[in-house]
């Protein structure tokens, strides 16, 4: 049983170390801000969590001590890092980076400018009731 | 075997952290500076909590959750900045 937990803890260890070099690689190797953000919120996120996993297995196994902050901290990242990682996504968009120069595919561009010609149509629209009130 | 297999993980968090360091030094824009640096947090956390194992203590643990938080919050107002260029708006009269 011993041994078991061991393994179990020692693999969770190894599998989050890893991860989080897949993650670091990724934010070296990849070509635009989006593409490094998906490897860099997705990747360290899950190989941080294995780590606090096997953490808190170790203390809970071979030293007897039952730690809910690591759990806390646990769940807490897991809630929070694709939150920032979506924030900090959109402010780049936002703020004018741009996309890889083969990406093909830009949706967010081509729904803005419809929600910006729909906006300046409800505009007419308005000024035209406007304009019949006033008569 | 435990001790050798954690020693090994925390030389490839660092490995992993001067990675992200050089993405935080080379960074064509400044999202790319913010993602890193987020990451780095991240990073940091894993850190803490295998050194806690190593040195047989559990009154690390706390600083794991204090990470995570400051992290977060710092992240986020690092991306209202960019986008809005003001972090606390003022309230408005009307």
């Amino acid at each position: 049983m011993n041994a078991i937990i061991e393994f179990l803890i020692g693999f969770f260890i190894l599998v989050g170390a890893l991860l989080s070099l897949v993650a670091a690689f990724g934010v070296i190797r990849l070509p635009d801000v989006y593409t490094r953000n998906h490897a860099a919120s997705k990747s360290a996120t899950l190989g941080v969590m294995c780590i606090l996993l096997g953490a808190f297995l170790y203390f809970y196994h071979l030293e007897g001590h039952f730690n809910s902050r690591l759990i806390l901290g646990f769940v807490f990242l897991f809630m929070t890092s694709p939150v920032a990682g979506h924030l900090i996504s959109r402010a780049a968009y936002h703020s004018g980076v741009p996309l890889w120069n083969k990406s093909v595919r830009d949706d967010l561009k081509r729904d803005m400018k419809k929600a910006s010609a729909g906006n300046k149509d409800d505009l007419k629209k308005n000024n035209k009731k406007k304009a019949l009130v006033s008569k | 075997m435990l001790e050798i297999i954690i020693k090994l993980s925390l030389l490839v968090l660092a490995i992993a952290m001067l990675a992200l360091i050089y993405r935080v030094i080379k960074g064509p824009t400044t999202p790319d500076r913010v993602i890193a640096l987020d990451a780095v947090g991240v990073n940091l956390v894993a850190i803490v909590a295998l050194l806690s194992i190593v040195l047989k203590t559990h009154a690390f643990l706390e600083i794991i959750l204090l990470i995570g938080i400051i992290a977060f919050i710092g992240t986020v107002t690092f991306s209202k900045y960019l986008e809005k260029g003001v972090i606390i708006e003022r309230e408005r009269d009307n």
